[in-house]
């Protein structure tokens, strides 16, 4: 072809051209407002989607706030002793039922006054039941907080045993039980605390006057008279009091956050990292370092008499109280194993039914159309039900999931087999045909080899895709970590534990991803995926 | 060849010696074929033991023995039978049951939704309409993110390497993460409702979508960029005018193929706390309502057939009859 560039083309020239291809120079409305016209269809049904679901009202009425620290909680956790003021002056240090710092907390962030002081002890009406549940209770205790009630973190149930009144003021847990009229004991109580919640943040705790400090700024709150809480001077940004007189919220940053109240000061001190992630509180091994427990186990003196040291360690990290490692671990194996065997068992049934369903195969018309259409019945019956029809019939447990991808898979990897067995060339099955060979030779070695790579790498991407299901309808009781992920994530108090969840479930998605990806590029030889 | 031909003094069979080279030749091929059958039988092997491992472990950890439990197969279907094979018509359009007591189980007409005074939608059908919503709302939010990233992740539109390799890790982290724990999160910052739903399942389709465009996009016939590249079009004409017309048919059959998927997907999600025909099932088989759980789960049925047919012709007029194959 002669190059356009260097002869300007005269008007007949551009004439003649358009009238050989009318088409490219005909402006067809449609063709030209095509996309305009989409996109204003999908900004409509956007608007309408908007005002169905009601967006912009659960928008605005979305918890914001906690947002940012359910966010946090991923990779952080939050230690909150509480600091109840007592009428007369005394200082009580409260910490909740499973403190990540364990039973007998003593951190290098608080710092205590105490001395001895003459005290009342408020009479006590608890019942027989209200003494085992205070016994119980106070096990969790810090023995030098004496008299400490059950903390609100603990159970709804052995809270409801105590009168809001026996909550303070009890003795120690040996004689809580005793009915006893007031008399007078003399005990050492605190009488002044700091706290440093982070570098440069304190919160200066005495009876009448808290002082809170963050960075140079620094501002003091007075307790009482009454009930009434008041902030001497300015209140920077950082401080807030909702109502004049009530409560008084201080934000430390990520650091944590302090609640004054007249009647005591409630510290969430926050740090980064997963607590007790390898011990629990509980465990002998908890809170020694690394070397210490190597020490321990390696050469030390048998903590439990019934067996070694290595066995019980290894069995307080399996057991682990707060992270469930053993569980989480197995949940996870059985959604691996769910997504393996429900598509290994799919291809292998969908093999030989796509072989009947395909048109080219066999010549008949019936069968074909029974089996496509059984395929579509498969498929189409979702998997959440099939999900749900196994769960009734074998119990929850991976059994019910594995059929689940097992069933909706046949129908989908037999109507792929299918289609990619009508698409093959007819060369080949002429060729072996033309020599004489029998019909399951003319499958075997004229069909085979060309849908075989097809079929495995289909069967490989299911099998990716599938370990991704798996996890989700494990959530409806089908088995696998569905179901744990979504009981961590109901209590809202569990973040750590759904991140840690979700890093294995990634961490195995990418895998098989990967070894799907290479197997399949093998598979598939030079051809580009 | 059978096994039997296969001496290592190589003869061939009508007992002409072969030259030394040609023996040569079929020492080699047999040895070749050897390995090739001793790695399939190594592999089927490794496949075996792995499935019965597998099988061993699910069936150990599940609630049920799978022997002990073959006899309660079809406990779905008769814990779930009506007491009148009517009953599931008259819960499906919330008809009033002549075994109304009061209770949940028969209060069909409670359900419906008025749109006038006399017009209603039966309560299934709206929320599998809900559903129907959340699929196409969130497969539409997919297809607009994924569309405005697959071009920076391809290859022969960005050269740059890192920035090529941000987004697609992105995507990847996108359609990787677990849907479900997306919607949790949203659960417990919105409360129990479609938008979680709609949250999860777009931000899946932003990852899944993304993926499958940046790889049609690389397929792409460049001579169309060439031709605007001579003529100094800046980087956004080249993408929108040759590139684009090139790949929208096979997009836009993508995003169909992934709405046939989020129509599973957002039931599946409604099931756990996402609003929906999926919350609705999940409540009456709990509740054990026969009727009521036969008639959603006839209209998800008949759904996802309708779903999935005209998006099949649509796909079929789009883009011919190009086969779409996953995992190729």
């Amino acid at each position: 072809m002669a190059s356009t560039a260097s002869l300007p083309l005269s008007q007949s020239d551009v004439d003649d051209i358009a009238a050989r291809h009318p088409e490219v120079f005909k402006n067809r409305p449609w063709r030209r407002y095509r996309a305009p016209l989409a996109i204003l269809a999908v900004v409509l049904y956007s608007v309408y989607c908007w005002s169905f679901f009601g967006i912009g009202k659960v928008l605005q009425d979305a918890n914001w706030d906690i947002a940012g620290n359910y966010l946090a909680d991923w990779i952080s956790y939050e230690v909150r002793p509480d600091f109840e003021i007592e009428p007369d002056g005394a200082i009580l240090l409260e910490w909740p039922r499973f403190s990540p710092l364990g039973s007998d907390p003593d951190p290098d962030w608080i710092s205590m006054q105490t001395a001895t002081m003459e005290r009342v002890r408020a009479t006590d009406g608890a019942t027989p039941a209200a003494t085992a549940a205070e016994k119980t209770a106070n096990s969790f205790m810090v023995p030098d907080a004496k008299g400490t009630a059950p903390s609100s973190a603990g159970t709804s149930s052995s809270f409801s045993f105590m009168a809001p009144d026996a909550a303070t003021g009890q003795g120690t847990a040996g004689d809580a039980g005793e009915p006893a009229a007031p008399e007078t004991v003399i005990e050492e109580v605190i009488t002044e605390a700091t706290v440093e919640v982070g570098r440069g943040n304190l919160i200066e705790i005495a009876p009448t006057r808290v002082v809170l400090t963050r960075g140079s700024e620094s501002v003091a709150v007075r307790l009482g008279p009454g009930e009434l809480v008041t902030v001497e001077g300015e209140m920077p940004d950082w401080v807030q009091q909702k109502r004049a007189g009530r409560k008084v919220l201080a934000s430390f940053g990520f650091d944590g956050r302090a609640e004054i109240d007249y009647d005591g000061v409630k510290v969430r001190h926050r740090f980064i990292g997963w607590e007790n992630f390898v011990f629990d509180a509980n465990s002998p091994f908890w809170g020694k370092s690394a070397g210490e427990v190597l020490g321990l186990i390696v050469s030390g003196e048998r903590i439990d008499p019934e067996r070694s040291n290595l066995s019980l360690a290894w069995n307080n990290i399996l057991y682990n109280a707060d992270w469930q490692h053993l569980d989480v671990w197995t949940k996870l194996l059985q959604t691996i194993v769910m997504a393996f065997v429900g598509t290994l068992f799919a291809g292998v049934v969908a093999f030989p039914l796509a072989f009947l369903a395909a048109r080219n195969i066999t010549r008949s018309r019936i069968l074909n159309q029974i089996n496509k259409r059984f395929f579509d019945f498969l498929r189409s019956v979702d998997m959440l039900i099939w999900a749900l029809f196994f769960t009734r019939a074998f119990g929850p447990g991976p059994l019910a999931g594995m059929s689940a991808i097992f069933f909706t898979d046949t129908g989908t990897l037999g109507k792929l087999y299918a289609e990619a067995l009508e698409n093959i060339d007819d060369k080949q099955r002429e060729g072996v045909r033309s020599v004489g060979a029998s019909p399951a030779s003319v499958q075997r070695f004229g069909v085979l080899p060309q849908v075989l790579p097809v079929f495995a790498s289909q069967a490989l991407y299911f099998w990716e895709s599938n370990t991704r299901s798996a996890t989700i309808i494990g959530a409806v009781g089908a088995g696998g970590i569905g179901l744990k992920l979504w009981e961590a994530m109901r209590t809202n108090q569990d973040w750590e534990n759904v991140a840690y969840m979700v890093i294995l479930i990634l961490a195995v998605v990418f895998l098989f991803d990967g070894i799907s990806n290479a197997l399949r590029s093998r598979l598939m030889g030079g051809q580009k995926r | 060849m059978s096994l039997a031909t296969l001496s290592p003094n190589a003869a061939s069979r009508d007992g002409v010696p072969l030259s030394a080279q040609g023996a040569l030749v079929e020492r080699h091929w047999r040895e070749q074929a050897g390995r090739r059958r001793l790695y399939t039988v190594g592999g089927l092997a490794v496949l075996l033991l792995a499935l019965s491992g597998s099988l061993w472990f699910a069936n150990e950890t599940n609630a049920g023995k799978f022997f002990d439990r073959l006899p309660y197969f079809f406990d779905f279907f008769i814990d779930l039978a009506p007491r009148d094979p009517m009953e599931i018509w008259r819960a499906l359009f919330d008809l009033p049951s002549p075994y109304d007591d009061g209770s949940f189980k028969y209060n069909y007409p409670e359900g419906r939704v008025y749109l006038t005074q006399s017009f209603y939608i039966p309560e299934y059908f709206y929320k599998m309409l809900e559903t129907l919503n959340i699929a196409i709302l969130s497969t539409l939010i997919g297809f607009t993110f994924g569309f405005l990233l697959c071009f920076v992740a391809s290859k022969n539109l960005v050269r740059n390497a890192w920035l090529r390799g941000t987004v697609r890790r992105l995507m990847e982290l996108l359609r990787a993460f677990p849907e479900i724990v997306i919607a949790g999160f949203f659960v417990a910052i919105l409360t129990i409702g479609p938008i979680p739903a709609i949250i999860a399942v777009s931000i899946h389709t932003v990852g899944s979508l993304g993926k499958m465009f940046f790889e049609v996009v690389e397929n792409a016939d460049m001579r169309p960029d060439e031709g605007l590249r001579a003529v100094g079009a800046n980087w956004f004409e080249r993408v929108w005018f040759a590139i684009v017309p090139q790949v929208a048919p096979n997009f836009i059959s993508y995003a169909l193929l992934r709405l046939e998927i989020n129509v599973r997907a957002s039931t599946i999600i409604g099931a756990v706390g996402g609003g929906g025909i999926g919350e609705v099932l999940r409540l009456s088989i709990s509740r054990g309502h026969e009727a009521k759980t036969l008639a959603i789960i006839l209209l998800l049925f008949l759904t996802i057939v309708a779903v999935d047919q005209f998006s099949a012709w649509l796909r079929k007029r789009l883009v011919g009859n190009q086969a779409f194959e996953f995992g190729r």
